[in-house]
């Protein structure tokens, strides 16, 4: 499946014009920081221009030594120096209060845009992917601000610097600045070559990271098979690569620099000698020569960090292109919010009519299904993997809306449900019951946010699972480990279905809920189930076909399409698929044989 | 300064004195490359001064020079100028180095630290710290090993600046005394403002992270359960508290930014001021007024450097300290000189077996004889300590207490290496390595690829692996990606089994595998030419009608054993877990029969 996430094509003014749009606080105070930045980089000016007056009007002057007007020089220029230092604090603190607002804005409008992505979408993008474009992406602009009010003066100081310059001397002016051109040609280049060097550098630090990983995550394995020197050899290789692309990288580092360094040695010692030879010819002071070296070293830094800068900040706006791309991915499943229907509370009905749902660039998944599901239903969804059950599962609580036909819940079609209310009726509880990192507790009242613990714990008595939270040492508290890792996949779905019921929906849809729990707590469960949601509907998408035994109705799936459908007895008596599905699943259990 | 600061900077130093020892030359060719650097600006300052003195003025004078004055002038600042060149890159190239050869040789050191350290040391250390030991902390650790040399330049450059500028006048060099320490504390005083709140925000940020991994990842619960609204005010109030970190750490920077640039052109200033005072009484010519001046714009930033190293030291020690735990611990499993018996299948025995995880006892007392040759299976609910009787069965971890006999010996009395010769084990979660299928079967094993098809095909993955793009020489990917759960675990049985092994332990390694599949595996296994002794810990009913006896374990003890049949009979718990399905059947059968009547 391909990505939905596009625009990151947008042109750097582009990218620019759309952040301003989705954070409005970014304008503020930009306009400030503007003029604050060209304030300070005058500010910057100052020494050289002491240097030059003082030299020049003070001490060389033709009756000696003038102290007092030195003097007045210097307290005026300290006192610039001052406001100065005063400008650029503000400037910096204006630049990171207005654009961390807007990350903060930027953030958190695209983490809730992930959200308000639909299944299906969700599933075509890598999670880490996502976590990026929200995270680091985001962080790596606010990294370059860290350091940004530096660079935006020093690009201002760029141009005054040059300014002052020319006012000196041009011809020293523009001897400085063809010295800097093809540095600046070069430049681009080897910061390219550079760029790609470090992009090895992370790719081996990745290859470094997944081989040293194989050491932890296989550790039982690499120790039963006495397979540690083998591990071993292959994470040498890969820390040696790792470093190897870490010192090519440094080399062009050593090249960039030098060429940098070289210019600025060659400007310096040829402004001397140029600057002599105008100074003879009466075009030069003395004072402005010496300013004038104070000047290179001024423009020497932001030039040699001009391209470093610019890449920076090619690499920042990336990352903010990244984030914006996610807020403006076009949402697939829309909430119709308030002006849709709310179901009304109570046992629901549902209607299947013709629909048909082909995964984005994949193949047809369902075909023309049409079935209804009376109110207080139990019904079993069976198939083998890829018939289409677990897709009537997602159509049936609206994690993706049918290419063709209509869903809908007593009598209100799904697409005018708004989310609120559908999720306050329907529950589903997936295969996998992911849970957050905190404790059993927390994450079952997660079902019912405001629920207490008495709650909880007349949730886990009804579904029969007090022995289980009776054998955990710490009860309720105990911690579940991040993504519920702690706990076994069975237990993982204890919880889930703890935290479904917990919710008490009108329609609880079951996708596999319990095939990691041992079979004698699946039975358990089931007839806790069965009791508990008496006067619901519920939909269990099964694996185990004692599910489909005991349910009112079994729909069969085969080829996207509902082939059979009827009691468990009525389905074993005539020939067909349920027959065959059902006599493979007797040999597996073993039960084929005890009968 | 506090203690806690002092014994940082101690332990700092520490790191920084291993750093040393481990890479003294290199370490060398850098701090000579410091030097050069260091010496570089007061040598450019002191040239620009002559030159001031002995070209420039008196040609301005004049209006005349000659172009031998002329050339050599600019020769001379060019050439001096090269001296830096040679010292920055020099130190920048000798530090990188440094720094990439210590990061290459922890992180081989900590890998094959894991490699060696016993299945219990790697229960108690989660898979994500071990991770970012060998990563973050080694990174860490070896950080302020990049400014050092620059730190230690800067030394060399300060006290070169001081006795330049005190040759040239006392009153004058009086200024720079006042001014480079104030640079110098207000930069040591600065990072320590900063440290703390860099931190803080660095925290933030992981914590934004988190929330949002936790979040995606668990992006179809959120859905179901309708917490978008819960979730994005989780990712709100992260965000906010981040915003207002990285504006704390920027307005810290922002402040101290600029008074750092300021202090300098104060200096030059005063220089100038004084200077004129000094010039007027004839204390120092003209030259030597710029030099001072120039010399005091070339060191104000390096000055700063000295803080970037204290700056990395409280990261470094944590590194440091995070690298030692691993390199330092204990636990191998201890070996002895004996062997096992020279062929066939191994007896097993387990003598008043018991163990502990994180202060929890998971086994007790567990005493079970396995005879050579045998089929046992072990059957027990979730949770009761299967698996830890396996590991402790292929000597993964070693009894709190008890003994493992393996063909009467005590497995801890073996010889290196002597249990996995001997011994197979199939984990729960297969794991496979990024490697071809071959190399994934072998191990490391050397044999030729006809045993490794024999392998393939008794698990009936042969035709699979017949129809990957390479065959046996096909990548797998990252823990086996190309290849379903189903045919990862067969995969994972083949490198067992062509190990020949006279004992296999096999923990629930059939799971994703087809019911029939499976009983054709493990038929085959029984019927193999080199006959093994087999334990399975199982739950289906066709796995456990394969063994010869049947041990049931519930909360970590042994209840009952013997065979599927007694068992059924006389223990209920084990009735209950294995015929849950029949259970059903009768139940659903009977509301069937009710219904209908």
């Amino acid at each position: 499946m391909s990505s939905r996430i596009t625009g990151e094509q947008r042109s750097a003014t582009a990218t620019l014009r759309r952040a301003f749009e989705v954070s409005p606080g970014l304008r503020e105070g930009l306009l400030a920081v503007a003029f604050l930045a060209l304030l300070a980089a005058a500010g910057r000016v100052v020494v050289p221009i002491a240097v030059q007056i003082t030299l020049d009007e003070g001490l060389t002057a033709d009756e000696g030594p003038r102290t007092g007007f030195v003097l007045t020089t210097v307290g005026v220029c300290a006192v610039a120096v001052l406001a100065t230092a005063w400008v650029t604090y503000r400037m910096n603190y204006r630049l990171y209060r207005s654009t961390e607002a807007g990350l903060a804005t930027l953030r958190v409008k695209a983490f809730r845009r992930v959200h308000d992505l639909s299944a299906s979408a969700l599933g075509a993008e890598r999670r880490g992917d996502l976590v990026a474009r929200v995270t680091a992406d985001v962080d790596q602009f606010s990294t370059f601000l860290q350091f940004g009010g530096m660079f935006l003066v020093s690009l201002c100081q760029l141009g005054v610097g040059s300014v002052v310059m020319f006012v000196y001397s041009w011809q020293l002016a523009l001897m400085v600045w063809v010295l800097f051109i093809p540095l600046a040609l070069v430049l681009p280049a080897l910061q390219r070559r550079l760029s790609r060097a470090y992009g090895r550098v992370r790719a081996r630090g990745g290859d470094m990271l997944a081989a040293t990983g194989e050491a932890v995550v296989g550790a039982a394995v690499i120790h039963a098979y006495n397979a540690g020197d083998l591990i071993g050899r292959r994470i040498d290789t890969a820390v040696e690569e790792h470093r190897r692309a870490q010192s090519r990288a440094q080399r062009l580092v050593a090249v960039t620099l030098s060429s940098g360094e070289v210019a600025a040695a060659l400007a310096i010692g040829g402004v001397v000698s140029l600057g002599v030879l105008l100074g003879v010819g009466g075009q030069l002071t003395a004072g402005e020569l010496v300013a004038f070296l104070f000047l290179v070293t001024l423009f020497i830094g932001p030039a040699q960090m001009s391209t470093e800068v610019l890449n920076e900040l090619q690499n920042a706006l990336a990352g903010w292109r990244r984030a914006l791309a996610v807020v403006d991915t076009p949402i697939d499943v829309a909430d119709p919010g308030p002006a849709g229907t709310a179901l009304e509370r109570g046992p629901v009905e549902v209607r299947f009519e013709d629909v048909g749902y082909a995964y984005p660039d994949g193949p047809q998944a369902l075909h023309e299904v049409s079935v209804h599901i009376e109110p207080r239903s139990r019904v079993a969804v069976v198939g083998e993997t890829g018939s289409g059950k677990s897709t009537f599962a997602k159509l049936l609580i609206r994690l993706a809306d049918p290419t063709s036909g209509r869903v809908a819940l007593g009598g209100v079609p799904l697409t005018d449900v708004p989310f609120a209310s559908l999720r306050e009726r329907v529950v589903m509880v997936p295969q996998d019951g992911f849970l957050f990192d905190t404790t059993i507790g927390e994450n079952i009242v997660y079902g019912r946010p405001g629920a207490t613990a008495d709650d909880v714990e007349r949730a886990l008595h009804e579904l029969g699972l007090e022995d289980w939270l009776a054998g955990l040492a710490r009860g309720l508290d105990t911690p579940v480990g991040q993504r519920g890792e702690a706990l076994s996949a069975g237990e993982r779905q204890l919880v889930a279905l703890a935290r479904a019921y917990l919710a008490d929906p009108d329609l609880l849809v079951l996708d596999e809920a319990t095939s990691a729990v041992d079979p004698a707590t699946e039975q358990r469960l089931q007839r806790a189930l069965e009791s508990a949601m008496r006067g619901r509907t519920a939909v269990s998408v099964a694996h185990r076909l004692s599910t489909a035994e005991a349910a009112d109705r079994v729909l069969v799936f085969d080829g996207g399409r509902i082939v059979q459908q009827g009691s468990h007895d009525e389905l074993i008596a005539q020939p067909g698929r349920y027959a065959k599905l059902y006599e493979a699943w007797m040999t597996a259990t073993g039960t084929a044989g005890t009968r | 300064m506090s203690a806690t600061d002092r014994s940082t900077l101690r332990r700092g130093m520490g790191v920084l004195s291993v750093a040393v020892r481990e890479e003294p030359w290199i370490f060398c060719a850098a701090l000579l490359a410091s030097g050069l650097y260091g010496v570089a600006p007061v040598a450019t300052s002191w040239t620009l001064g002559r030159i001031t003195e002995d070209v420039v003025l008196p040609a301005f004078d004049e209006g005349r020079t000659t172009a031998g004055a002329l050339i050599g002038a600019g020769l001379a600042i060019f050439g001096v100028a090269m001296l830096r060149v040679i010292g920055v890159i020099g130190r920048r190239v000798g530090a990188g180095i440094m720094q990439f050869r210590l990061q290459a040789t922890y992180r081989r050191k900590i890998a094959h630290r894991y490699l060696r350290l016993p299945i219990s040391w790697h229960q108690r250390h989660p898979a994500g710290q071990l991770l970012s030991n060998v990563n973050a902390d080694v990174e860490a650790a070896w950080a302020p090993v990049v400014p050092l040399p620059t730190a230690i330049g800067v030394v060399v450059m300060l006290g070169a600046a001081i006795v330049s500028m005190l040759t040239v006048d006392p009153v004058i060099a009086s200024v720079s005394l006042l001014v480079f320490p104030s640079i110098g504390l207000l930069n040591v005083f600065y990072q320590r403002k900063l440290t703390p709140l860099a931190a803080h925000a660095q925290g933030l940020r992981a914590r934004a992270s988190d929330i949002a991994h936790e979040s995606f990842d668990g992006a179809l619960v959120v859905k179901t359960l309708g917490l978008e609204e819960h979730e994005t005010s989780r990712m709100a109030d992260a965000a906010a508290r981040l915003r207002d970190a990285n504006v704390a750490v920027g307005r810290t920077r922002g402040r101290f930014d600029p008074m750092l640039d300021m202090l300098p052109n104060l200096g030059i200033l005063t220089v100038l001021a004084v200077g004129t005072l000094r010039l007027s009484a004839g204390a120092v010519t003209i030259g030597e007024l710029v030099q001072v001046s120039y010399l005091f714009t070339m060191i104000a930033f390096p000055v700063r450097a000295f803080g970037w190293v204290l700056a990395e030291l409280p990261r470094s020690t944590v590194g440091w300290s995070r690298v030692r735990h691993v390199l330092d611990a204990e636990g191998d499993l201890p070996t002895g000189e004996l062997r096992l018996s020279d062929a066939g299948p191994i007896s097993l025995d387990t003598r008043g077996v018991s163990y502990a995880y994180d202060g929890a006892t998971v086994l007790h007392d567990v005493t079970l004889a396995v005879g050579p040759g045998r089929t046992v299976a072990i059957v027990g609910p979730t949770g009761s300590g299967k698996s830890t009787l396996a590991a402790l069965m292929v000597r993964l971890v070693d009894p709190a207490e008890g003994d493992v006999l393996m063909d009467g010996v005590d497995a801890r009395e073996m010889r290196s290496g002597e249990v996995p010769s001997a011994v197979a084990f199939v984990p729960q979660e297969t794991l496979l390595f990024d490697d071809m299928v071959r190399g994934n079967v072998l191990l490391g094993l050397d044999l030729p690829d006809e045993r490794v098809w024999e392998a393939l095909e008794a698990v009936w993955v042969a035709d699979v692996v017949r129809g990957l793009p390479q065959g046996l020489d096909t990548r797998v990917g990252e823990r086996g990606a190309i290849l379903s759960g189903g045919q990862r675990q067969r995969i994972a049985l083949a490198r067992a089994l062509v190990r020949r092994p006279r004992l296999l332990v096999l923990d629930d390694a059939t799971s994703s595998i087809d019911p029939y599949v499976e009983s054709r595996i493990l038929g085959g296994l029984r019927g193999a030419r080199v006959p093994s002794t087999l334990v399975l810990v199982a739950y289906r009913q066709a796995t456990i009608a394969l063994a010869d006896h049947v041990v049931y374990v519930e909360r970590g003890r042994v209840v009952d054993s013997g065979t599927h049949d007694e068992l059924r009979a006389r223990c209920a718990g084990y009735r209950t877990l294995v015929t849950a399905y029949e259970h059903e059947e009768e139940q659903s059968a009977e509301i069937t029969d009710g219904r209908t009547a």
